[in-house]
């Protein structure tokens, strides 16, 4: 079987994030490049799928790590190597610079189509985008099942199933393989890569793969191979929001508690 | 600005049991709200065939002008939706297709946009009308920066934050029709069971709520936990908490409030023992009105309070719960 992790390289959020105001992009330059944690979460998870079918003689597992991303964010593919994934590509182009979430999702599908997966893993969403539309759209593009925001994962031969909190409850789903999945931060604590992996990591397959390599597979799905110049949605201004101002402060005297009511009464809010 | 042209909503019904009452899901009002002020408010109705009278009932109560009902197998997930809204779309030529950035809502956004290869804006906080045509505003980066973001051609298919728009549009008399959607026959997940959320009093979703109270590390225990849901219910607000007090089991991991969590923008929030690590705060800073109450002074939540009490909140938290109810 073999399963693909998305993983994504976000900036860190331990940092301060830039958007470029010229661009609306990115300031890729301003911040540490970094795993997404839940997709790390996510490939911790098939990770240890991976190495329990091999010790139960289930079947070999083999998992690869994708992303799209900028050129110079190729360190966080070698340490998703260096955790334990036995190959990794790294779909990597300049018309894919600004790339909108449909363009995003006919590259990745192109590439998962390209790659042959029994199983898409993604992560539910990522600190620099709040979408969580990427899964749903790949399933869409490749007409695979979708079973979004799984809290638990269970993959067996031929199904994957899971529970996930949805709107006003908890369901339990299952779907056919092939199929994509995408995981939430309920998946476990990634490892932190021993050495033998980080030095093993050196030696294990990092395809770097362009536009051109996916034109076939581009074709199939009915897209161009460069949409630079016909992107379907812009961004038409960027601004940075002013600083929140700290407000009143006080240290309780024994009455804040009226205080704070008090406060609430006045703006409405009680 | 305003225009005679159709906007499109998705309402989906609520997941639920078999034997609930069927009920519109989270988001219908803000997203027909957002559709009067563009134009014709369309109401795509999506659920359970039996369940179809009621929830056009529902969507021309807030605001439908027309109501378009698809039928499907609740326990398929995925392209039975994408099909009902891609058949909407070809008879109404809208100029935009609102979506609650519900779960199940922006997964079905997520497919249409792949169908139709169209312009998707996701977790928009507003929608307007500018010279060219229809934009959304986002707030990225945990509200750091605001994104104006808009198409280039085809309808823009948004998706708005729960709890994002406060216009309500005025009900309507229903004028409902059946879609006729030709099923894709794509695979789909199947839904093995469902287990409501059990609402434990009548606190509103966390989600959508006007007013949110959470709490953090410093309440110390489970048992403690409770000093925030008095307070919650005080207020008529909803119940958070910080990933420290989910990891602490002191509440469910639905109630987390921050990046990975959920994303809120109420009128009020008030976070109790909250140091506010930029995670917590990415996800709450947007909120109209901050309180933090927490006895370290040097708490990065203070630099975003509108009002911050330094001190014991086992003592200030009771004393405001008084204070409350003293008032009522």
């Amino acid at each position: 079987m073999k399963i693909v992790v998305l993983v994504k390289p976000v900036p860190d959020t331990y940092g301060d994030r830039v958007l470029s105001l010229e661009t609306g992009l990115a300031d890729r330059a301003a911040s540490e490049t970094v795993l997404d944690e839940i997709t790390e979460r996510a490939l911790e998870a098939v990770i240890r799928h991976a190495e329990e079918s091999a010790k139960s003689g289930a079947g070999e597992v083999e998992v690869v790590a994708m992303t799209m991303a900028p050129a110079d964010s190729q360190s966080t593919l070698r340490k998703a190597l260096a955790m334990g994934a036995a190959s990794a590509v790294h779909i990597a182009d300049e018309r894919l610079a600004g790339a909108d979430l449909v363009r995003t999702a006919e590259v990745l599908a192109a590439a998962l189509r390209r790659a042959g997966a029994d199983l898409i893993v993604a992560g539910n969403g990522s600190t620099d985008g709040s979408g969580g539309v990427m899964p749903s759209m790949l399933a869409e593009l490749l007409e695979l099942p979708a079973a979004t925001r799984l809290e638990t994962i269970e993959i067996t031969a031929d199904a994957v199933r899971g529970t996930r909190e949805t709107d006003g409850g908890t369901m339990t789903v299952t779907a056919a393989l092939p199929a994509v999945v995408s995981v939430t931060e309920r998946m476990p604590d990634p490892r932190f890569p021993a050495l033998k992996g980080i030095m093993g990591a050196k030696k294990k397959p990092l395809e770097v793969v362009a536009l051109d390599d996916l034109s076939a597979e581009l074709e199939g799905l009915g897209v161009a191979l460069d949409e630079t110049a016909s992107a379907r949605s812009i961004m038409v201004a960027a601004t940075q929001r002013p600083a929140r101002e700290a407000g009143e402060i006080i240290t309780d005297d024994g009455t804040a508690g009226e205080r704070i009511a008090a406060f609430l009464a006045d703006r409405r809010l009680a | 600005m305003t225009s005679n042209e159709p906007i499109l909503t998705l309402l989906l019904a609520a997941p639920a049991a078999a034997d609930a009452a069927p009920a519109l899901a989270d988001g219908a009002a803000e997203a027909l709200g957002a559709a009067a002020q563009l134009g014709t408010p369309v109401a795509v109705v999506v659920g359970a065939a039996d369940a179809l009278p009621q929830l056009a009932e529902a969507a021309a109560s807030l605001g439908a002008a027309r109501v378009l009902t698809a039928a499907v197998d609740p326990a398929q997930l995925g392209a039975p939706v994408a099909d009902a809204l891609a058949a909407a779309v070809a008879q109404e030529a809208p100029a935009a297709v609102l979506v609650p950035h519900s779960i199940e809502g922006s997964d079905a956004a997520g497919r249409l946009a792949a169908r139709l290869r169209a312009p998707l804006a996701v977790d928009a906080v507003a929608v307007e009308r500018d010279e060219e045509g229809i934009v959304a505003q986002h707030s990225v980066y945990g509200g750091g920066y605001e994104v104006t973001s808009a198409a280039t051609y085809g309808p823009l298919i948004v998706t708005l934050r729960l709890g994002a728009i406060d216009h309500r549009a005025e009900a309507a008399t229903p004028e409902v029709s059946a879609l006729e959607v030709a099923a894709s026959g794509r695979p789909t997940a199947s839904v093995e069971g469902f287990e409501s959320v059990v609402q434990a009093s009548e606190r509103p979703d966390l989600r959508s709520a006007k007013k949110i109270v959470s709490g953090g590390r410093g309440l110390g225990s489970k048992e403690q936990f409770a000093l925030v849901e008095e307070l919650a219910d005080a207020l008529g607000a909803a119940i958070g908490a910080s990933r420290a007090a989910v990891d602490a089991g002191y509440v469910d991991q639905s109630l987390q409030v921050g990046q990975t969590g959920t994303s809120v923008s109420p009128d009020l929030y008030v976070a109790i023992g909250i140091s506010g690590a930029i995670q917590h705060r990415a996800g709450m800073q947007t909120a109209k009105t901050i309180i933090a109450i927490d006895k370290d002074a040097n708490a990065p939540i203070f630099e975003i309070a509108d009002l911050g009490v330094v001190g014991d909140l086992f003592t200030i938290v009771p004393q405001l719960v008084q204070a409350l109810k003293a008032r009522k």
